[in-house]
């Protein structure tokens, strides 16, 4: 059914069609519009069979769900930002306890400077918590991956994280097509844990492991991983002949043939980045876009099959690694190893900056004429920085670096003074 | 000839007493068919009163479920002694998951069995007092709030001990820890900090709260059975002398556990709903010195020059708590 609605609504709906029996809800934008709409069903009698637990943390919130997988019940929970990193020792060990929790992320950036709009520092965060982390474009990939997740993870018995750009996605109002019921029963079974809380069979969860099997444990957790290379396509073709549409899958591609630059990114700013390779495509310019949809599993093997043939690479991503620069084009890198073809780092979007067709096709003209540096950061204002950098040099006491920016660009803070 | 009232008092865990009763009236630990589910082999200290709390709690929570229990576990002593894989002294099904969500992962638990129609099974967490009262605080308090159908059980042994015997916020005011020392001009822990999450816990409203010892084991058994019996969030404190941490001999744990109680020190009552609804009063009152002077922790401020100072003040809050409760007959 098409319906038009908030990518929010859209996601809520997806996960009250997977039958989930224990959600724990704490709030934070920009995912509250999520766990509103999923209290309203519970509360409703619309979703049935289902816990809906206000929870006192995000912390609390993944151990609730912890709790919950493990006693045998499909758990749910959705999160972003500070809220992530506060719950990220149960990050660590729900996939450590291989509990199949599936959680949303809206994709905000970390403070301090405190800062509720979108990047993808917050899950980046975590990409390395054993968790798969897999990432929408739009809101009907949401909606799909949402659904997809839930088999994923029982699956294999790992979590999965479910990311999406915060109000760009969860705040925008699209088309979206909303599977009826007994598709996603069709395609998703009930659960069937790999282990359970269960006194007609009591086993031990969660003890400690010495060093004589701790590498052994963690190498299974990326075995399993590595099985998911093989299962996220598998459970996306599946998904497509149960809804008949093409969603997940390890990465997808866009006008990649003869493209001799090709542009990696995740998450909506796909959506951008395809406008402005249309355009300089109608210039005869030869290039294309790959977009990461399981960013863990980093699907190594695919993208380095899909960029074979490129001159260059020019990853564009909303996070970065302070102190040495890209985060995905890092991994980017190790997919293209042994190649000459050059992997540039372009971090844009952080805190919620647009990222406009404007500054990527100027962007993108520069790395086509080799003239992009190896890290670059998409429409910084060097003014800004400068004076930063001056004041701090003159000055012991300086200020707080975010209060003097704003002071110079002539915002609010301007005024309190 | 004049007659003289004697009265009679049982200690320890009445295991002689139990032969004189009626088989239902006889305690958990007195029958054969109780659970062990905190087994034997386990590699708790000589004289740990936290293996002995909980084999009791746990033992008298499954024959009030009939075996139909599920425990989830914070970090600590407890969940160490009880380990490490491929061994588990746990005869029921059991996970621990971290330091600081026991309660929540306990409720995650609840959520699941009433989702799955299973009212019989029911759910009890625990942990020590580091993981209750500092850092577990947050989610057993959540955990509360919600009046989750969960018993909480904390085993008080007043510190860090997993870790090497630091303060917690159930640390007693002079005591020695590895992070208090007894040095400089105000030796061992201060006065005027720490938390009486029995207390807190009342101020939630929650339908039941206790507190007990290892020095009356047959009390803690009815607590348990008590709390089980009961439906919401409950939550039972008992006080476990950890004779390592404490600098205390091995077979002083229940001795020492009954001289808190007789002292005034550890106050045991119930409570239901945020009301006091009994006190288990003291017997034969003792001074503070005596439950002091024979653990090491307390050894600063005893010697040639006696700490009076210190030792009135910490008589005092045990006055305070006799007062309070009520606790003397």
């Amino acid at each position: 059914m098409l319906k038009q609605c908030e990518g929010s609504h859209a996601v809520a709906v997806a996960v009250a069609m997977s039958r989930p029996e224990v959600i724990c809800a704490y709030p934070i934008s920009p995912q509250t519009h999520i766990v509103e709409g999923l209290g309203e069903m519970v509360k409703s009698g619309a979703l049935a069979h289902c816990e809906f637990i206000n929870v006192e943390s995000e912390f609390a919130a993944l151990s609730v769900a912890i709790g919950a997988s493990a006693a045998g019940a499909r758990a749910y929970t959705a999160t972003a930002s500070q809220g992530l990193l506060f719950m990220a020792e149960a990050v660590y060990n729900a996939s450590g306890l291989g509990l199949p929790i599936v959680m949303t992320v809206a994709n905000r950036s970390i403070g301090a400077p405190i800062n509720i709009w979108n990047d993808h520092t917050d899950s980046m965060s975590m990409r390395d918590a054993g968790w798969l982390q897999i990432f929408a474009e739009t809101n009907q990939e949401a909606l799909d991956l949402h659904i997809q997740a839930f088999r994923l993870a029982e699956e294999l018995s790992l979590p999965v994280m479910v990311c999406m750009d915060g109000f760009i996605l969860t705040h925008a109002y699209e088309r979206v097509d909303i599977p009826d019921q007994a598709q996603v029963d069709r395609y998703l079974p009930p659960y069937e844990p790999r282990q359970v809380l269960d006194p007609k069979a009591p086993v031990t969860i969660g003890a400690m492991v010495g060093p004589e099997a701790f590498t052994e444990v963690r190498y299974l957790a990326h075995a399993k991983q590595m099985q998911a290379l093989d299962l996220i396509p598998q459970i996306a073709e599946e998904f497509k002949q149960v809804f008949g549409r093409d969603s997940g899958g390890l990465i997808k591609t866009y006008r990649l043939d003869d493209a001799e630059t090709i542009v990696i990114a995740l998450g909506s700013v796909l959506g951008t980045i395809k406008d402005t390779v249309d355009d300089l495509r109608a210039q005869g310019i030869k290039i294309g876009v790959l977009g990461i949809t399981s960013y863990r599993p980093f699907p190594i093997t695919a993208i380095r099959d899909a960029t074979a043939n490129a001159s260059r690479i020019v990853v564009i991503e909303k996070c970065f690694a302070v102190g040495i620069g890209g985060i995905v084009s890092r991994d980017v890198r190790s997919a293209v190893r042994n190649r000459p073809q050059p992997v540039l780092t372009v971090v844009a979007g952080l805190g919620g900056r647009a990222i406009t067709k404007a500054s990527l096709n100027k962007l993108l003209l520069e790395a086509i004429a080799d003239k992009l540096e190896l890290l670059t950061f998409l429409d910084l204002d060097w003014g800004i920085v400068n004076r930063v950098l001056d004041r701090e040099k003159k000055q012991r006491r300086s200020g707080p670096v975010a209060e003097g920016i704003l002071r110079d660009i002539g915002t609010v803070a301007s005024h309190i003074a | 000839m004049e007659q003289t009232i004697v009265k009679f008092y049982q200690t320890g865990t009445f295991t002689v007493g139990n032969r004189l009763l009626a088989p239902e009236q006889r305690s958990v630990q007195a029958n054969t068919q109780r659970s062990n589910s905190l087994n034997s082999g386990h590699r708790a200290c000589q004289g740990c009163g936290e293996a002995l709390g909980a084999r009791y709690a746990i033992d008298a929570a499954m024959q009030a479920t009939n075996g139909q229990l599920i425990a989830a576990n914070a970090t600590g002593c407890l969940e160490v002694f009880s380990t490490p894989y491929p061994e588990t002294s746990w005869q029921m099904p059991w996970i621990h998951s971290l330091f600081g969500n026991t309660a929540a992962v306990a409720t995650g638990i609840a959520a699941a069995m009433r989702v799955k129609g299973r009212s019989d099974v029911r759910v009890v967490a625990q942990g020590g007092d580091g993981g209750t009262t500092d850092i577990g605080f947050g989610c057993l308090s959540g955990m509360f709030e919600r009046n989750d159908d969960v018993l909480y059980i904390c085993y008080d042994n007043e510190a860090y001990m997993n870790t090497g015997v630091q303060r917690s916020s159930a640390t007693p005011p002079a005591a020695r820890t590895a992070t208090t020392m007894p040095v400089g001009p105000h030796p061992g822990n201060v006065f005027g900090q720490g938390k009486n999450v029995p207390q807190i816990a009342m101020a939630h409203e929650i339908p039941y709260v206790a507190t007990a010892t290892v020095a009356d084991l047959r009390d803690l058994e009815y607590k348990v059975k008590k709390a089980m019996s009961i439906h919401g969030a409950r939550y039972i404190h008992i006080f476990v002398p950890c004779p390592l941490g404490w600098g205390a001999a091995s077979h002083d744990t229940i001795r020492l556990a009954r001289l808190a109680v007789e002292s005034g020190v550890f106050p045991v009552f119930e409570a239901e709903r945020g009301e006091v609804t009994g006190v288990v009063k003291i017997r034969r009152r003792v001074p503070i010195e005596d439950y002091l002077k024979p653990q090491r922790r307390f050894a600063h401020l005893f010697g040639k020059n006696p700490d009076l100072k210190t030792i009135a003040r910490l008589q005092a809050r045990a006055d305070r708590n006799i007062r309070r409760f009520g606790l003397l007959a």
